[in-house]
């Protein structure tokens, strides 16, 4: 334990005393914590619509009325012809148009039934779904009203209606910072611990240092715990100044569950990470080989996370593979602990799950590790 | 000029004998399209929801049919107290929950009236806000069922159309997006990872010594990956072509024009970061670290560029990927042709200059 | 006289090639012994299997007494190493490495700081211990390294071409530390290609294709092939080797 105590003593220095490399674990992940939570944001506003209105009756301009007053759309313009409103989408100023045809209120008012042109820009087909929808309702809201008044008031409606009520449990708000905040978090701890990690012992593969050591009598593990243990911890104290210094402090994001929980999971979680970290270093010979897998490996793991899209949502094979990655686990636990107060109880899965990651890539990476050879 | 290609030859040995790395150039577009193309999806499949139906009638199971029939969740059926129900949503079980009071029939016939509570998970704000508004729908459709065969006077009907993905194919938004990325990411960690490594070796004051203009060394480090961003870019889009239906609707000469402008702005930031940096080390971790996460959202593929605070937006524009993005989606999809993305174009040679002024700047203080 | 490493017909193999062949010898212990060889000759691959970096594939040895199959562990406690490529961390300080090497050999504490003080006096780097090796010149880094090989007194410390690159001063003062080394008892194993440091040594072994040619006094050698200069040895004995540099 000596031996570890020295060489631990070592590493620290080595790692602080590189001043280039500093600011890129510290800063850079703080600085993205704060600023990509407020980009991340799924929630479909701002649509901008394009009306096309060739009646300019008063129903025409009530329900543009109606429309740009709703909060959901923006109105990008108001124009005669539809050729006009379509260079506005070619140009992305507008992400859907409306066309109100000649004789809107008349027609409406003889023939009892008018028809509406939308046209969406079905790009991005969720924001076209949503913004679609959102504009069928606000037409449905239009029609009760109008219909309202055409109707005598007095007329009793017969039909039943249903209410619905909603709640939303855990995020009232629909907060979307609660959801991406502790995602990112794991992510940034992600990259940081396993990209350093490899890189480290490969650079020192590279310039051949590890040879001095195989001559000491430093023994395998030694050298390798001495490579573990300081991102461990710095991983550890990152995670922390993520979620209190920037989750609490600036987003005022309050774990719901046991942060003891929370951390006894990060602890294992980082033993499995920086093994994967180990293990890739023992496959590579330069820096760049083992930049190269690492990011590799982390892109597949951090798209396949759940940390942008769901991974209910997957194909069964995508599946089974997003359950093969640690992060998966990870940042659901972390959004579960955090948001919904989960108990023990509720994640000794994924608990299960990650400590046989850890064991499994450790133990591959230390038997590919040889010192003597 | 057979100098300089001796230099470029060199360099593409260099590349290609690391199979790792090579393996890492072109299996990561290929996996990223498979992942967005088949994949990754905002679309709410596969979830669980519960149904605590306390009214058992026919109207309770009208709608539980409506929800079975729609593929995209799972219904199960159970009635759990409020306890039991939050324990379902810690473990992560259930999504949503549907409660249907007792005589919800009776209530619609004689009171016309009834509710309905919908609990949704919302620690994923997406997937209860789509639950929620999936669910609005079918209870909408089952009301419309009820007023049956009244007909409905002074009715309004919306037609829509979607243009250019009619089929609201995810792909379609991905795509430009991933090459985007790929294109920036692969390029600018790789140039500026080469460039520094003879830095680091020592081997570059060599070949600033011999008789060669610098700038061509440079140049020379640059054209491989060039060509295998040309090359990535190929496969990128015979995969997005025939593995996931997107079209090709515009020039495709303009296509690869463009894509070329991207890559070699995304070279002179490699370019710009090596000059920053002595270690290896810093100029991978710049690029991952720096790089990767701030590309991908900031382009706008995978969250849409409105919704972000002004001051993100602002930022976004500085994001090459971004301007790139934008005329991929114009090319590609809405079949325009270069009238209408000169000024996006513009803005990228404007960046390239700058970056190449800057570059030019660092390097000259760096000899002296 | 004690043998502190016992070498006999100790082969290493690389599928057919065969690195070095049945090398059989004796070092006994204070000795300065040279190990002079072609580029290519097998040096290397013969070092790194003493050092217990490398299992042979055959034959036996015992360093310092401990079994170079069953007891590596042992044998690296108890010896010391530097070699051209490597032997400091340029980002440490010059104390920093002394306490680091110290402390991993197993030094205690206080014994571990006398010794660093005694060695920064040693060698004149009082001034320097808070300096980070990267910026010493090369040839205090090579006493430096040295210094702190022979720090935990081993039995034998395996030197590899460790004044490469140096002037002929500090060359001088390099063989000083060694040869005050050597008078504590401490085995020298040491390879280089300079020959006048061979003429330095006790003893010498040449190895040439993988297999020892020669090993005597440099006296002997001198007198054997009727050369006028361990130069002249190295090149009659080298002359016929057909395997090229590594």
């Amino acid at each position: 334990m000596r031996t570890l105590r020295f060489l631990l003593r070592k590493e620290f220095l080595q790692i602080f005393r590189n001043k280039a490399l500093l600011p890129i674990i510290f800063m850079a992940p703080v600085l993205q914590l704060i600023i990509l939570p407020l980009a991340a944001d799924y929630e479909v506003k701002n649509i901008s619509i394009a009306i096309v209105d060739h009646d300019h009756s008063s129903y025409s301009r009530e329900l543009t009325a109606k429309i740009t007053a709703s909060g959901y759309f923006r109105l990008s313009s108001y124009t005669a012809t539809f050729e006009e409103a379509m260079k506005q989408i070619e140009s992305d100023k507008a992400d859907l148009i409306l066309e109100i045809p000649k004789g809107f209120e008349k027609n409406l008012v003889r023939e009892n039934k008018q028809q509406l042109f939308v046209a969406i820009n079905a790009i991005n087909g969720t924001k076209a779904g949503l913004g679609g929808a959102y504009l069928s309702t606000i037409l449905a809201s239009y029609n009760a009203d109008l219909r309202t008044q055409l109707l005598p008031p007095a007329r009793f409606s017969a039909a039943p209606v249903v209410e619905v009520t909603s709640s939303n449990w855990y995020n009232r708000h629909l907060n979307y910072r609660f959801f991406m905040v502790p995602g990112i978090l794991v992510v940034l701890v992600t990259m940081v611990a396993s990209y350093m990690c490899s890189l480290n012992i490969v650079k020192e593969k590279e310039a051949g240092t590890i040879e001095q050591i195989n001559v000491t009598p430093i023994r395998k593990y030694h050298f390798i715990l001495g490579k573990l243990i300081p991102f461990w911890v710095i991983g550890m104290f990152m995670f922390s100044v993520g979620l209190f210094g920037v989750g609490w402090g600036i987003y005022d994001i309050i774990p719901a569950g046991s942060i003891a929980l929370l951390y006894g999971f990060l602890a294992v979680y980082l033993v499995a990470l920086l093994g994967f970290g180990l293990l890739l270093s023992t496959y590579s010979e330069t820096q760049q080989q083992a930049m190269s897998l690492a990011f590799f490996f982390m892109m597949i793991f951090m798209l396949m996370s759940g940390l942008f899209t769901p991974v209910d949502s997957m194909p069964d094979w995508s599946k089974a593979i997003a359950n093969c990655s640690p992060v998966t686990y990870f940042i659901e636990v972390t959004r579960m602990i955090i948001l919904k107060g989960s108990t023990f109880a509720d994640v000794k899965y994924h608990f299960l799950a990650i400590v046989g990651f850890a064991i499994f890539f450790n133990t591959w990476a230390v038997l590919n590790y040889r010192k003597t050879n | 000029m057979k100098q300089f290609l001796a230099f470029v030859k060199k360099e593409f040995y260099h590349v290609f004998r690391d199979r790792k790395t090579v393996l890492m150039l072109f299996g990561l577009p290929i996996v990223q399209i498979v992942l967005f193309g088949f994949a990754l999806s905002n679309e709410i499949k596969n979830t669980r929801i519960v149904v605590c139906d306390y009214a058992r009638d026919a109207a309770s199971q009208e709608l539980i049919t409506k929800m079975e029939v729609n593929r995209n969740f799972e219904v199960e059926r159970s009635l759990m107290s409020q306890q039991q129900l939050e324990a379902a949503f810690k473990t992560g079980d259930i999504k949503m929950a549907v409660v249907f009071p007792a005589n919800l029939n009776s209530d619609l016939q004689h009171l016309h009236k009834a509710q309905v509570q919908l609990i949704a998970d919302a620690s994923d704000p997406n997937t209860a806000t789509t639950l929620t508004s999936y669910m609005n729908t079918i209870i909408a459709s089952y009301q419309r069922d009820l007023l049956g065969d009244n007909p409905i006077p002074y009715q309004v009907v919306p037609e829509i159309r979607m243009l250019y993905n009619p089929e609201l194919k995810g792909a379609f938004n991905f795509v430009p997006g991933v090459m985007a990325l790929v294109l920036m990411l692969v390029c600018v960690m790789m140039t500026s990872v080469s460039i520094v490594r003879e830095k680091e070796k020592g081997t570059m004051e060599v070949l600033l010594v011999s008789p060669f203009n610098p700038v061509f060394v440079i140049i020379s480090k640059a054209i491989p990956y060039f060509v295998l961003s040309v090359v990535n870019l190929v496969i990128i889009l015979l995969l997005s072509v025939y593995l996931l239906g997107m079209p090709i609707n515009g020039n495709i000469f303009l296509l690869f024009g463009e894509s070329a402008l991207l890559i070699i702005t995304a070279i002179s930031l490699g370019l710009l970061v090596s000059n920053s940096t002595d270690s290896q080390q810093s100029a991978m971790l710049i690029s991952i670290m720096v790089m990767m996460l701030p590309t991908m959202i900031f382009t706008g593929f995978m969250f849409p560029i409105e919704n972000m605070p002004v001051p993100l937006q602002v930022i976004s524009n500085v994001v090459p990927a971004k301007w790139y993005y934008i005329i991929v989606k114009a090319i590609m999809i809405k079949g325009l042709g270069f009238s209408a993305i000169w000024k996006e174009t513009l803005i990228l040679v404007g960046m390239n200059v700058l970056l190449l002024v800057v570059n030019i700047r660092k390097f000259k203080t760096r000899l002296a | 006289m004690d043998v502190v490493i016992k070498t006999e017909k100790l082969t290493k193999r690389y599928g057919d090639f065969i690195a070095a062949n049945e090398l059989t010898m004796d070092v006994y212990a204070g000795e300065i012994f040279g190990f002079l060889g072609a580029n290519g000759a097998g040096k290397t691959t013969a070092m790194r299997m003493l050092c217990g970096l490398s299992l042979p594939s055959s034959g036996k040895a015992t360093i310092a007494g401990y079994d170079i199959y069953k007891e590596t562990e042992e044998i690296k406690k108890h010896i010391g190493y530097m070699s051209q490529k490597f032997s400091l961390y340029e980002d440490l300080t010059v104390r920093e490495n002394i306490r680091f090497f110290g402390g991993i050999y197993g030094l205690p504490v206080r014994e571990l700081k006398e010794k660093s003080e005694a060695l920064l006096e040693t060698l004149g780097l009082e001034k320097e211990a808070k300096t980070l090796v990267a910026a010493l010149p090369l040839g205090w880094k090579q006493k430096l390294a040295f210094s702190v090989a022979v720090l935990h007194e081993p039995k034998i410390v395996f030197l590899d071409e460790p004044t490469g690159g140096v002037d002929p001063v500090t060359r001088r003062q390099f063989w000083d530390l060694i040869y005050a080394a050597a008078d504590r008892g401490i085995t020298i194993f040491v390879t280089t290609h300079y020959m006048d440091e061979a003429e330095y040594c006790n003893r010498i072994s040449m190895m040439v294709d993988g297999v020892i040619k020669a090993l005597d006094t440099p006296a002997n050698l001198k007198k054997q092939y009727n050369a006028a200069s361990m130069d002249d040895v190295f090149y009659e004995l080298a002359r016929g080797a057909k395997r090229k540099a590594d």
